[in-house]
């Protein structure tokens, strides 16, 4: 059995900042991820964040994480352990890891779940052949190991993570033939589809895929055009010759090891699916487990960042570290928090949050 | 399908091995995932689904989604995106559910 007073499953930015914020506090941390790396989604992010200095905007997402990967290495009282899988939290506290084919046991005071999101699918004939990616797999495909996804791509969705992965996979050398989008805006910011278009990438807006086909694997797909009501227009088709279908529609929170330590959850669209009920310090209806980053709904690394500093400072302030300091850094994060959800672009994760934080506690 | 230039990236890798695919050999490098390496061999299907038996490609690359299962060294369901390549590995297209031996 490994003691320890905070463990933080999960090491991309909601977990990095969340150690990171608990170690200044002087709490003893453990840091535990399935992959051999810490950063998570960042590893593979390589275009320029947007935000604002305190989220690290103008850097590229690799730096942000071995940046941050670096200041928590300075800390003694953290321990850090890679390619170890969570597999389930218990009544007592215990969790459940496995690493390198042996299951530990680890007994920690409080938890924070910082695991992400995972990529979603879409339903349309022959889905599943060979050559259907997640957008964020292609990514780490070209990005982490330096192998082109296919040679013809068509990218489904045109928020920015479609629109990212479109420009990383032009300076790849890979040739994107399309991006088809359902709605009949472009989801993502106009910077990053101005980019793009000027590659000459076409965006067709109110589009979608009618069907792949091949023998195999993927050789062609048919999009069509949608009407006001989302209901395919016959007679539209294009067929298009490809060989890989990128799917960029969108981001589930990973919510199995909440459900399963008994958290209330609620599902909510705005959050991206299910979602556990928190107050406003991240804690859930289990008081020993706190959540950060996008696994408590779809949204953005500079918010999971702040998120991870909340949920750090809470926890470890409720186990009567930290004092006057932490107070102060919890009151400026929940500040910093407010401020990224501001305005409309913030509209839709507010909506969402209102209806999953509960409790507002003293700290608030 | 390597990436030899990039405008950001440079790609530290592992020493160039060799390995079998069923029965043939193929060339990686050491340390990056089984998955990796036989795309840049052009092998897309990995699997199989157990009813229809339709191919299965890669697809979440974080295994997450058993659309990569594989049988490594004799040892099925292996997540073959998240599995690092060794010299002289032995990666057999697996047939329905695996069976440990
Ligand atoms: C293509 C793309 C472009 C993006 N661009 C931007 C951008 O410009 N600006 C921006 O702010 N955001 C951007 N994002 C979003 C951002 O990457 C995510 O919001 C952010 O990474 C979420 O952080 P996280 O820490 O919650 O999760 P993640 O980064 O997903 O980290 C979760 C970690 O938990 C680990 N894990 C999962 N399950 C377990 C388990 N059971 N046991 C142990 N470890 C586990 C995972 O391996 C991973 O390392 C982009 C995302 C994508 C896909």
């Amino acid at each position: 059995m490994i003691n320890t007073q905070i463990a933080i499953i999960g090491g991309g930015p909601a977990g990095l900042r969340a150690a990171l914020a608990a170690a200044q506090t002087g709490a003893k941390v453990l840091l535990l991820d399935n992959s051999d790396h810490l950063g998570g989604q960042l590893i593979k992010q390589t275009h320029m964040f947007f935000g604002s200095q305190q989220q690290f905007a103008g850097s590229r997402g690799i730096d942000i994480a071995t940046r941050l990967a670096t200041e928590l290495r300075q800390f003694e009282n953290v321990q850090i352990m890679l390619e170890t899988t969570v597999l389930g939290i218990y009544e007592d506290g215990v969790l459940l890891a496995e690493q390198d084919d042996k299951v530990r046991k680890i007994k920690a005071e409080r938890i924070i779940v910082a695991i992400g999101a995972s990529e979603r699918m879409l339903a349309f004939p022959n889905n599943d052949l060979p050559g259907v990616y997640g957008a964020g797999a292609a990514q780490t495909l070209m990005n982490v190991h330096g192998v082109r996804p296919g040679h013809r791509v068509l990218m489904v969705g045109a928020g920015n993570i479609g629109l990212i992965v479109t420009y990383q996979m032009l300076q790849a050398g890979v040739q994107v033939v399309g991006i088809v989008e359902a709605a009949p805006t472009i989801g993502g910011y106009l910077v990053h589809a101005a980019k793009v278009r000027r590659a000459g990438v076409p965006i067709y807006t109110s589009h979608t895929v009618k069907e792949a086909y091949g023998d195999g694997a993927v050789e062609g797909a048919i999009i069509w055009q949608l009407d006001e009501k989302w209901a395919p227009i016959p007679g539209t088709e294009q067929d298009l010759a490809i060989d890989v279908i990128c799917l960029a529609v969108g981001l589930s929170p990973l919510s199995d090891l909440l459900w399963q330590a008994g958290c209330q959850m609620t599902y909510v669209p705005q959050l991206g699916g299910s979602v556990a009920v928190r107050n406003s310090l991240l804690c859930t209806t289990n008081q020993q487990i706190y959540i950060a980053g996008d696994v408590a709904g779809v949204e953005e690394a500079s918010s999971a960042m702040v998120e991870g500093q909340v949920a750090g400072l809470g926890a470890a302030l409720s186990l009567g570290l930290g004092g006057e300091q932490a107070h102060a850094m919890l009151a400026d994060a929940r500040g910093q928090l407010a401020a990224l959800r501001s305005g409309p672009v913030g509209e839709k994760i507010r909506a969402g949050l209102s209806l999953v934080e509960k409790g507002v506690t003293a700290d608030a | 399908m390597r990436i030899t230039e990039h405008p950001i990236l440079r790609y530290q890798k592992g020493p160039k091995v060799k390995f079998i695919y069923d029965g043939q050999e193929v060339e990686g490098y050491e340390g990056e995932p089984i998955a990796a390496a036989l795309h840049a061999a052009g092998i897309k299907t990995l699997s199989h689904s157990h009813i229809e038996n339709r191919p299965r490609g890669f697809f979440c690359a974080i295994g997450t989604c058993s659309s990569c299962l594989m049988t490594v060294d004799g040892v099925p369901n292996v997540r073959i995106c998240v599995e690092k390549l060794k010299a002289g590995m032995c990666v057999e297209t697996q047939q329905g559910k695996g069976v440990l031996r």
